[in-house]
């Protein structure tokens, strides 16, 4: 929905008051288009998600209406509108008179509340029970609760307020120490003492860690398409128009897509300077000789050496010291990585290291790389010494 | 911004993207930005001079500086509280001692009339050092637009690529920005656009071509070679000075300074030798090759006794504890009390040059512990000389 958009008539004597007007709605499209792409106002319809909100809008209402307790966990990838669709179910469920005067809601997020001592408090926080509790102090975890869900009650004692919880990044909270602040909702909505809700909203597959699955989906994460890469893609198009150029291209889009897919190794590679790319092909081909087998910095001088050495060659016979501060600076880029951490019983040359680069990146990277002498392009290709 | 291309020099392509991203005042802009690109490559210049010149409100971070949650959190409440209450008045310093409190105390600061309907940008420079502190602070600043539900934007200024950053269950990911490495002529732009006014320009240039062409195929490292530019070039008016040549003779000018440039890259390239050192050098007219280096790495003559403590303190720490039984029959690795004279005075010694560290407190009650820090180059040297044959001696060469 645009809101104030009008056409306006060109005239030519008015060009110059119809250019700010122009400019002036332009800044509007702006603003609105950036309020969605980037910070996601909740006005966007859901789409493919109807099921599960309609679930969804249900359990809350049975909740706030007929005083029973439920427990809900939303499982989705990053991006996948868990947020968005509790956000929504929330927004319809407020607009029911007899629940927007008697439900509480409490927000709490796993990046936030990182433990359930400060949970505890941002909870009496957002029921405004700061003044209740005073200077109170509590035995457990359970007494400091269960003495906040006591407070909501009713005046005649019969009933309590029912009280939506919704827990962002429920994985973390799971995380806790003895899990006591999900123990102890849980506990609470299974005594029927107050009629709780427990919306849980989580990226995690499974609760316990899974080396491959995690490995699996970082590889993919780049490649799949979801809608905030779209979000960021639209966005970027979008940040390209102006009051000259006031529609988006093709050509916008394009260039939009580049920037999006760099590979960003490479561009990394692209700004070392010529001796730091020698020592990155001398570990290539330790790499090729020993299968993979970790190196150390003498070794990959040693085969420096043998590449500097030859008659025909561009590259300077640099001091071994020089060679070692651009090593260094390719551990700081943490383009290599010690294979544990620095122990305290070998010297630097000898620290064992691994390579985080690829042939196929090493290559790739070698081809864009701005003035690179042929000798060492040729010497990346082989290192047989007999040329 | 006209006067901007003067200031950001070969870098008009990021200045345009980084504005139209930051669009009007009261746009909202992306939640995260991500920069990325090699040391001196101009991000923190570009984002603190664009942010300066356009004065949007925005506090400026170093997680070097501020290496723990709390010094950072605090310090961006407190420079975001002088920024709202712009005139004067000293205001009571903001404790925080959780993100929870952070977002709370920010939604609050935010409120001001000053900052309400404009993006306020929080840049975190060097944020490879976020991944070391508490774990729920990088995915926190990365949604902090969503967190707080108010128009900020967190900048990310690194060296290391965006994938090194991700956390294992994923966040929201930012937009990344990468900064070209400067090309050759553009460093050439920039470096002598910092020539001195009593020298042509022209002069300067060839000056920096020669300079380029000795340190540009070890190191492209903007801010180095400016610092190895300013030291040097007194070195290279000294002809011209002396009225040896003119400015024009670029034979003459060139065979003086290259050795002295080749020399600067095993010294003060190498921190070897102080910067204050290196001019002293150039005033004196002394011969480069005696100069000592900061480490006494090849210029040191010790005496006899203090050959061998060194000798017994590389095999003590390189050698595994275990094996010195092997090697040595009447005495093991550790330095105990033998009847070597004024012993603890040499040890103080060679602590003081560096060739020793003392490793542990200072506080162990079974004496102070020591490690030798010396190459193996310079071990076998030093060995040489009193007809001590080191190797036999060393495990890792069984």
């Amino acid at each position: 929905m645009f809101h104030g958009f009008q056409f306006v008539k060109m005239s030519s004597r008015k060009s110059k008051s119809n250019n700010l007007i122009h400019a002036e709605y332009l800044s509007q499209v702006q603003r609105i288009l950036r309020e969605r792409f980037c910070h996601q106002s909740p006005h966007s319809n859901l789409f493919g998600v109807q099921v599960q909100y309609k679930h969804l809008i249900e359990l809350l209402k049975r909740t706030a209406i007929h005083g029973e307790s439920n427990s809900v966990l939303i499982i989705g990838p990053r991006g996948s509108g868990k947020t968005m669709l509790i956000n929504h179910a929330l927004k319809e469920l407020m607009e029911v008179e007899e629940v927007s005067e008697n439900v509480l809601q409490v927000h709490l997020n796993g990046l936030l509340q990182i433990n359930d001592k400060i949970a505890l408090k941002e909870i009496t926080r957002q029921l405004n029970l700061e003044n209740v509790v005073g200077d109170k102090v509590f035995g457990s975890f359970a007494e400091n609760l269960s003495f906040l869900l006591e407070a909501l009650k009713r005046g005649d004692r019969s009933s309590s307020c029912p009280v939506i919880f919704i827990l962002d990044e429920f994985d973390l909270f799971a995380h806790h120490k003895n899990q006591t602040l999900l123990y102890n909702l849980f506990d609470i909505s299974q005594s029927a003492q107050t009629p709780l809700a427990v919306i849980g909203l989580t990226c995690r597959l499974c609760l316990t860690e899974d080396r491959s699955v995690r490995e699996v989906l970082q590889k993919h994460f780049n490649v799949s398409k979801n809608l905030r890469s779209l979000h960021m893609l639209l966005m970027l198009a979008l940040n390209r128009v102006t009051t000259s150029h006031p529609f988006v291209t093709a050509a916008d889009l394009m260039e939009a897509n580049q920037l999006c897919s760099m590979d960003s190794k490479a561009n990394i590679v692209h700004g070392l300077s010529v001796l730091e790319i020698c020592l990155i092909i001398a570990m290539k081909h330790l790499n090729d000789i020993y299968e993979e087998e970790p190196f150390n910095f003498q070794m990959v001088y040693n085969e420096f050496q043998k590449f500097v050495q030859r008659k025909a060659h561009s590259v300077y016979n640099f001091e071994k010291p020089v060679v070692m501060k651009a090593f260094e600076h390719l551990q700081q880029l943490e383009l290599i990585r010690p294979m544990e951490r620095t122990s305290v019983n070998t010297q630097r040359e000898y620290q064992l290291m691994k390579l985080l680069l690829d042939n196929t990146q090493i290559m790739n990277a070698l081809q864009k790389y701005p003035n690179c002498p042929t000798d060492v392009r040729q010497w990346a290709t082989s290192s047989l010494s007999w040329l | 911004m006209p006067h901007l291309e003067n200031v950001v020099l070969c870098r008009e392509s990021q200045v345009s993207i980084l504005q139209s991203l930051f669009g009007e005042r009261h746009h909202f802009s992306f939640p995260s930005i991500f920069i990325y690109g090699h040391t001196a490559s101009g991000k923190t210049y570009v984002t603190q001079t664009l942010l300066k010149t356009l004065e949007l409100p925005h506090v400026f971070m170093n997680c070097v500086e501020c290496f723990t949650s709390r010094l950072l959190l605090e310090q961006i409440l407190n420079k975001l509280n002088h920024l709202r209450s712009s005139e004067g008045g000293c205001s009571t310093h903001i404790t925080c001692e959780t993100f929870n409190d952070f977002v709370r105390l920010f939604k609050q600061i935010t409120k001001a009339e000053s900052l309400k309907d404009q993006t306020v940008y929080i840049v975190l420079d060097k944020a490879e050092y976020l991944r070391d502190m508490e774990a729920n602070l990088l995915p926190g600043f990365l949604r902090l637009q969503e967190l707080t539900d108010r128009n900020v934007t967190v900048l990310f200024l690194s060296e290391i690529v965006w994938e090194k950053f991700r956390p294992n269950t994923g966040c929201f990911e930012p937009f990344v920005l990468y900064f070209p490495d400067y090309s050759i002529g553009n460093l050439q732009k920039i470096l002598s656009h910092d020539h001195p006014p009593e020298y042509s320009a022209d002069f300067y240039a060839a000056y920096i071509n020669i300079l380029l062409g000795v340190f540009y195929t070890v190191c492209r490292d903007l801010k180095e070679l400016r610092h190895l530019a300013v030291l040097n070039f007194p070195k290279y008016c000294e002809p011209v000075v002396k009225g040896e040549a003119n400015e024009r003779d670029t034979r003459k000018l060139w065979r003086n300074i290259e050795p002295h440039l080749k020399r600067a890259m095993q010294t003060v390239y190498l921190r070897e030798i102080s910067s204050s050192q290196w001019e002293k050098v150039q005033k004196d007219d002394t011969d480069p090759a005696q100069l000592k280096g900061l480490s006494a790495y090849t210029h040191v003559e010790l005496p006899y006794y203090s050959k061998f403590i060194l000798i017994a303190a590389y095999l003590a720490s390189y050698n595994p504890a275990r094996t010195d039984k092997r090697f040595f029959l009447k005495h093991h690795g550790k330095i105990k009390k033998t009847s070597f004279l004024k012993k603890h005075e040499k040890i103080t010694s060679l602590v003081t040059l560096q060739l020793l560290t003392l490793v542990g407190h200072d506080d162990q009650l079974d004496g102070p512990k020591y490690k030798c820090t010396v190459s193996l180059d310079f071990i076998r040297a030093i060995a040489r000389t009193v007809n001590f044959d080191i190797i036999k001696y060393l495990y890792d060469f069984l």
